[in-house]
């Protein structure tokens, strides 16, 4: 049967085809603060090394659960050190891997706001008061590293409270930013870093939130078990000059510099 | 186990059901019976959410009904608060999503209707309503019921959607689905577990009932 023969010869194609990508080009599961900057870092990291590697971004918590139950992910970036932490305790990563930067948070309006933006929170708690803010943007901070930060902030500044009932959750920081963005909630608290990026900065106003204010967000990570070669080098070259001044540019701290 | 959830989605099927209980006999019926220009149209429009991705209705209320929007904004002037983010806007979403779900059904019921009976009962001098009260209605009741049974269940399923422009608020927002999801993230294994089995069960015994309504209608005809 010559159509017999054909398919199968297609889909024996496409089956190298599929095996050939995936061993050229490792998956890293990426917390979706780092969306753009790990863009850029994978673009320069790929031109250096003529590999080419293949960004996943989400919640750091979802990764966590699909990195337990195999998910094929060769280099996780998490948005806290407690996911690699529990990676560690059921043996999907050999070490505590490294912190590759410390995250911001800020205070994000979109462009025709009212409410007044600072660092110590004082237009947003104006605007509670006065009921200009019917929704305010965090993530979920029970699971998201930058949704927990959010809720300290708020503590901090003496609003959790009055600006509970307010509050939408975001699954992750991206979606957070996404609800601000589009003007479904009035204001947000999301990364410093999405803020900074394109799309965000020139279509709303911000305030970075003072580091007193809330506990460091520190981003870890790890290879995982079955790392190959490009991704180790991929977590080597987080740690060179040209990842640390990317990840600068968009307002994280990294570690060792100055 | 969070029974606030719980209580949130079968509010939201309420309402969706009770409000595409008369749209669904309307359209079903007219669809059934009548042949209009552009009928296949129609039909495509209803049959759409069956295959179309809950995150792309997401997008649309998420981009068009925001505060960016000029619909949004209409919205908002007229109702007082916004449709992301609020129940009104979930019922809304969840009306287009069960749209095949509640039409599809009555039309085949409706359609299964001998048209000799109801004009029969037309010749006996009933009225058109009541001739759908006491003839239509009774004769098509296991695909009415069917179809509530169905949309009840599949709204209680409604996740992607509500993931998209719900914003996870309790007593607002945060569906069963979403708390699942929410309590997973949270590595909170046992209320997922807890909340995804009673769904399982309750998602059982709606396909059990509908499987017998339409014994009911085969027999019927048969």
């Amino acid at each position: 049967m010559p159509l017999k023969a054909v398919t199968s010869a297609l889909a024996g194609l496409l089956l190298a085809w599929r095996i050939a990508v995936a061993a050229e080009a490792p998956v890293i599961a990426v917390a979706a603060n780092m969306t753009e900057p790990m863009r850029e870092i994978a673009q320069a990291f790929e031109r250096e090394n003529g590999a080419v590697v293949r960004l996943s971004f989400g919640s750091s918590g979802n990764f966590v659960r699909q990195i337990q139950q195999g998910a094929p992910f060769e280099l996780f970036l998490a948005a806290d050190e407690d996911s690699i932490e529990r990676l560690r305790a059921t043996g999907q990563v050999a070490d505590r891997g490294a912190t590759y930067a410390i995250g911001r948070l800020a205070l994000f309006v979109p462009g025709r706001s009212s409410i007044k933006v600072d660092p110590e929170l004082a237009g947003l708690g104006e605007a509670l008061r006065l009921g200009g803010l019917r929704r305010l943007a965090i993530a979920n901070p029970e699971h998201a590293p930058y949704g927990r930060a959010a809720e300290q902030a708020l503590r901090h500044a003496g609003l959790w409270e009055a600006s509970r009932s307010r509050l939408a959750l975001g699954e992750n920081i991206g979606q957070t930013a996404q609800f601000v963005l589009t003007g479904a909630a009035d204001a947000g608290l999301i990364a410093y870093s999405i803020a900074l990026s394109q799309t965000f900065r020139d279509r709303g106003r911000f305030a970075v939130i003072p580091e007193a204010a809330h506990d460091p967000i520190r981003q870890r990570m790890a290879l995982l078990a079955g790392a190959g070669d490009i991704a180790r080098g991929l977590y080597e070259f987080m740690s060179g000059a040209t990842a640390r001044r990317v990840l600068e540019r968009y307002g994280y701290a990294v570690p060792g510099a100055q | 186990m969070d029974w606030s959830a719980f209580r949130l989605s079968l509010e939201l099927a309420f309402w969706t059901c009770g409000l595409l209980l008369p749209v669904g006999i309307l359209v079903g019926r007219a669809l059934a019976w009548r042949t209009f220009p552009g009928k296949v149209f129609v039909e495509a429009l209803i049959a759409l959410p069956l295959v179309l991705p809950p995150t792309v209705l997401g997008f649309y209320l998420l981009i068009g009904f925001g505060k960016a929007s000029w619909a949004g904004q209409a919205y908002e002037a007229v109702i007082g608060e916004p449709l992301v983010f609020s129940f009104a806007g979930l019922v809304i979403a969840s009306m287009i999503f069960n749209l095949p779900f509640v039409v599809q059904p009555m039309q085949r019921a409706f359609a299964a209707v001998d048209p000799t009976i109801r004009e029969a009962a037309w010749c006996c001098g009933l009225s058109r309503w009541r001739a759908f009260l006491r003839i239509e209605a009774p004769l098509a009741w296991p695909g009415i019921l069917s179809a509530l049974v169905l949309t009840f269940a599949h709204t209680l399923g409604e996740f992607g959607v509500v993931l998209m422009v719900g914003g996870n608020i309790p007593d607002e927002t945060r569906t069963v689905a979403i708390a699942i999801y929410d309590r997973v993230q949270a590595f909170d294994d046992q209320a997922a577990g807890a909340m995804a089995a009673v769904l399982l069960l309750f998602s059982f015994a709606a396909i059990g009932l509908v499987n017998l309504l339409s014994l009911r209608v085969g027999r019927r005809h048969a």
